[in-house]
């Protein structure tokens, strides 16, 4: 029973560190409480004396409600499309014995390694082909094709941890593949499927790539493109555009508060992709 | 639908796969083989695509800025992998003590990975403005106060930017690896009278080995296509001083509609990056690496 000494080492390069994180953070929400005069006249270190949320108002009022309102839409029907694919798929990768599931398996883990970079062009083509260009739902499809291998992978790790007990006291009974997956398999595995909801929503939320090649005018922009425009157009207004920063994260700031491990969980998804 | 095994427990047919599969065909793989049929073609995004053999390619090989393209790539993965190892597995060992004001400190070190890559970016953006940043107000430290100047520093700044955003996510993989450490280990080095440092190096390191491989081809697959970043932070400038490829590959796209050239890119993207996660998997082995995942 030694008791433990305290790791001083350890502890002043983790103090460096927050230094690192909570500097620009600081500047950051500092900035967007003052107005662009104040900014430029006290530098972005100092604390504001007059504090206002007018940056915020302003942001808000032009055009980023759209721009929330779209990320939203598009968040919501990514996250429909993976919860309404992935868990009948990955119940398949674990239980089905066919040689073609475990094909689309293969091919799932093949998805883990393509950068979404690299088809941007082809997917470009595709939505074009599709008239789905400059659309809304053409940047759904494929963000959440992207999304999926991680969840494949997420959730069919979970499934197989159901002991196979189980599966077999619900056959005695007569229970049909639907029944099993309904009454067992979606139930025991709650847990991943917050994981994947989490993990796809903030692909989605956070997409940068395919809104900036696959959509253009103002009411199909998203949070992300707005803040790309922001800084390619009014870049010298920093107070109002890190305001647009703040209002970006603010939901998955929320969700951070009160679903902290469903979204760390989901954030390690992040990694796997 | 059903096919019963000799048990007579009843399992799910391929059918159960097949709405995943297509949706997944039809919008990541066949954009797949698009980009390679593209690759040997010449398409301006007007007329339709027409067929030119190795032209693409042979033009690629010839470009000084796409072999520039290639080497930025490689020195921006390297400096990601060179910063963000030591730092994230040091972090995340200490992180995975349960003392309180760990918890507390490691709440605040992932927020940078709430953040979009955008607003990563614009957020470092602002902050080191040249004009209105800190930099602005740190003359003894960096000079003329512009970051994005000289080739040097831009590299730099997008070096600290990724390793910023990055990090706390490499730290994550390794506090839940080094939680998984078994404490008998430790206990036993203690009774040899083994010291912090050493215990770090002899027990610690290798048993984080697993997602050292992990967080080491996430760094190299994510280098490879830093993308958001430079678009943002530099548009591969000074210059193209730079404009690493995934960055070219846009460019070549959505500015010279060279969609070809740009796909031909893409291709080198996808073999690069897939060549690496075989050699990953090949060293780690996938039941290894999903149990690294689970310790988490």
């Amino acid at each position: 029973m030694s008791k433990r000494r305290p790791n001083y080492l350890a502890g002043f390069g983790s103090l460096i560190w927050l230094f690192l994180v909570g500097l620009p953070l600081y500047v950051m929400l500092v900035a967007t409480l003052q107005s662009r005069a104040d900014y430029a006249a006290n530098g972005p270190l100092s604390f504001p004396e007059n504090l206002t949320f007018d940056n915020y108002i302003k942001d808000f009022n032009s055009g980023f409600g759209q721009y929330f309102l779209n990320t939203a839409i598009v968040t919501v029907c990514v996250v429909g499309i993976v919860v309404l694919l992935v868990p009948p798929l990955s119940y398949a990768i674990v239980r089905s014995r066919s040689r073609l599931t475990n094909t689309v398996f293969r091919l799932f883990l093949l998805g883990l390694a393509i950068p979404s970079q690299a088809v941007i062009v082809p997917m470009f083509f595709v939505m074009s082909e599709a008239g789905l260009y400059d659309n809304l739902i053409g940047v759904v499809l494929p963000t959440a094709a992207f999304a999926m291998p991680v969840c494949a992978l997420i959730l069919s790790g979970v499934m197989r941890d159901i002991t196979p007990e189980l599966y077999e006291a619900m056959t005695v009974d007569g229970a049909s593949p639907r029944r099993v997956f309904f009454q067992l398999v979606l139930p025991l595995s709650r847990s991943g499927l917050s994981t994947i909801v989490v993990f796809s929503a903030l692909q989605a939320w956070n997409g940068f790539l395919f809104p900036l090649v696959l959509t253009q005018s103002a009411g199909t922009k998203v949070i992300t493109m707005g803040l790309y425009d922001f800084q390619t157009e009014h870049g010298v207004d920093i107070p109002g555009m890190l305001a647009a920063v703040v209002l970006s994260m603010l939901p998955i700031l929320l969700v951070y508060l009160f679903a902290r491990r469903a979204l760390v969980q989901g954030l390690m998804g992040v990694g796997g992709k | 639908m059903t096919t019963r095994s000799g048990t007579g427990v009843s399992r799910p047919g391929f059918v159960w796969a097949a709405p995943a599969a297509v949706f997944f065909g039809l919008f990541a793989l066949l954009p797949l083989v698009l980009v390679v049929v593209l690759s040997f073609a010449e398409w301006n995004g007007l007329s339709s695509p027409r067929f030119s053999g190795l032209g693409n390619w042979q033009r690629l090989f010839d470009d000084p800025v796409m072999l520039k393209s290639l080497w930025l790539s490689v020195l921006l993965t390297v400096l990601g992998v060179v910063v963000q190892s030591p730092l994230s597995i040091l972090l995340g060992v200490w992180a995975a003590g349960h003392q309180r004001n760990r918890a507390v400190l490691s709440a605040i070190y992932f927020v940078p990975l709430l953040l979009s890559a955008a607003a990563v970016s614009v957020l470092w953006r602002a902050v080191l403005d040249p004009n209105f940043g800190v930099p602005a107000h740190a003359e003894w430290l960096v000079g003329d106060g512009n970051l994005f100047g000289t080739q040097s520093s831009a590299i730099g700044v997008l070096a600290f930017v990724s390793a910023w955003q990055f990090t706390p996510l490499h730290t994550l993989i390794h506090q839940g690896a080094a939680r998984a450490v078994p404490q008998v280990l430790y206990q036993a080095a203690q009774i040899d009278g083994a010291g912090k440092v050493r215990q770090f190096f002899h027990i610690t390191l290798p048993q984080l080995r697993n997602s050292i491989i992990t967080s080491m081809i996430l760094m190299v697959v994510g280098g490879l296509t830093t993308f958001d970043t430079v678009l943002i932070l530099t548009q591969g400038g000074p210059g193209t001083d730079t404009t690493i490829s995934a960055y070219y590959m846009y460019q070549k796209a959505f500015k010279n509609f060279d969609y070809g050239t740009a796909s031909a890119i893409g291709v080198l993207l996808v073999l690069v990056a897939t060549v690496i996660s075989l050699i990953v998997v090949r060293l780690s082995g996938y039941d290894r690496m999903r149990s690294t995942m689970e310790g988490l």
